[in-house]
């Protein structure tokens, strides 16, 4: 069932319902680094971050070239009985494709190679978009499937299935870490980082809504509720 | 306001699960969209429970496989090997070698089928309309929702090992037919938990509440 109208928000911007419980509740104004929870079930419902934009785009850089070279190096080398050969992520999904595993194939393709990418590209093009200005609703779109992202990029699983892997391998043969295996390290440490002084919520109160849009208002907060 | 809290739903309320605004659907609907991030809104997530069963129980079905089957063979001169991840397990152990045995136990033993007890056990008492240990509940599902994506470890390791050892006619490693089911349980586990509102763990409390007020 697909609903084209639009709800009314409540008038009052800091009335909340916990996602967790539905507890109905206000959330004060924030000095930085604090959090507000709910009292009944303990969900955090923000965390202010602490301004810093203006060091978080070099950042991302950054993570945008360590996952370049984490995605097109080798990850681990193996030399044994005179011959020497490496793998790259592609390479090992390549390889789970050529062995009829074509759904774990795309999987970890989707998991380590993808969700990745648009992780990093998300959190980029809204870092240069709420810079000054009032941000476009695409920023909306883009920010409403940031979660999504987030909850499908599995670098840090995938650093550890690695590391596991190597142990296991080195006995059998020399194994050999690569350069995509310390930027992938980086990276895990970086985009931790990142996403620590990210703050949904405050891009939230700013961007442009989605129904203006379609009805030409940009405040539509109008409707009084006292809970 | 009154002497109990209210809840959102209670005062025909709905928050928007991706940017949390609060708005109140048209007068005659259940749902509506949400008009800051244009996200569908509804008071509980449509037919959670009957998703998250379905969810579950596909996941327990995928589970039998991801266990009986190798998730790795091993090709040698001397003939074929198979390895399912007990046996993974039970091959890493040794005096040096435990800790990693007990990282790939936990991560893909006991994180799956934890996952599945937890959200069974949730699903059964939220069926039940149980008011007890709401904040203990709401705790386990965050729990499993915050391990779950760590049972992929198994599925890494697998294709890195395929990936790497290929010394043929000496030895080669290549995926084996369990591990398309052992991903599987990871992805329908994750699904399942996505699906499941944590809310439904609070009604019939929030109900009980406004019925004595």
């Amino acid at each position: 069932m697909i609903h084209d109208t639009y709800s009314e928000p409540v008038s009052d911007p800091h009335l909340v319902a916990c996602l967790d419980c539905d507890l109905l509740q206000r959330i004060p104004d924030l000095e930085p680094g604090a959090i507000a929870r709910c009292p009944r079930c303990d969900r955090e419902l923000w965390r202010r971050r602490d301004d810093v934009s203006h060091r978080k785009l070099p950042l991302l850089l950054a993570a945008a070239l360590l996952y370049l070279i984490a995605i097109s190096s080798p990850m681990l080398g193996i030399s044994a009985v005179g011959r020497e050969s490496s793998t790259t992520v592609i390479g090992g999904a390549e390889r789970l494709w050529d062995d009829n595993r074509e759904g774990v194939a795309v999987l970890v393709l989707f998991t380590a190679v993808v969700a990745p990418a648009l992780q990093i590209a998300f959190l980029l093009a809204m870092e240069l978009a709420v810079q000054g200005r009032k941000p476009r609703r695409w920023v909306g779109s883009l920010l409403r499937h940031t979660p999504f992202t987030r909850t499908w990029s599995m670098i840090e699983v995938m650093m550890l299935g690695v590391l596991v892997a190597l142990i296991k391998i080195s006995e059998l043969a020399r194994v050999i870490p690569g350069t995509a295996m310390y930027a992938l390290g980086a990276l895990i440490f970086l985009l931790a980082a990142i996403q620590s002084s990210f703050d949904p919520r405050a891009i939230w109160d700013r961007v442009e809504w989605a129904e203006s849009a379609v009805r030409g208002r940009s405040t539509p907060l109008r409707e009084q509720v006292t809970p | 306001m009154s002497g109990a809290a209210a809840n959102a739903m209670q005062q025909g309320l709905q928050t928007c699960e991706t940017c949390m605004l609060l708005s109140r659907p048209a007068p005659d609907a259940h749902a509506g969209r949400c008009p800051r991030c244009d996200s569908a809104v509804h008071f509980r997530k449509p037919a959670s429970l009957q998703r998250t069963w379905a969810l579950v129980l596909s996941a327990a079905i995928c589970y039998v496989p991801a266990n009986v089957l190798p998730v790795l063979v091993t090709t040698t001169s001397s003939g074929t090997e198979t390895d399912t991840i007990l046996q993974g397990v039970v091959l890493l152990w040794s005096p040096t070698g435990w800790p990693l045995a007990l990282i790939v136990l936990i991560a893909s033993v006991m994180i799956p089928s934890a996952k599945i007890l937890a959200m069974t056990y949730l699903l059964f008492t939220v069926q039940l309309g149980s008011m007890r240990n709401n904040g203990q509940r709401v705790r386990l599902y965050r729990t499993v929702e915050l391990i779950g994506r760590w049972s992929m470890v198994d599925v890494f390791v697998a294709t890195f090992t395929a990936a790497l050892v290929q010394l043929q006619p000496l030895m080669s490693m290549g995926p084996g037919p369990g591990l398309l089911f052992f991903a599987a349980v990871v992805v329908l586990t994750m699904l399942a938990v996505e699906s499941f509102d944590p809310r439904l763990i609070w009604d019939p409390s929030s109900e009980q509440e406004a019925h004595d007020v």
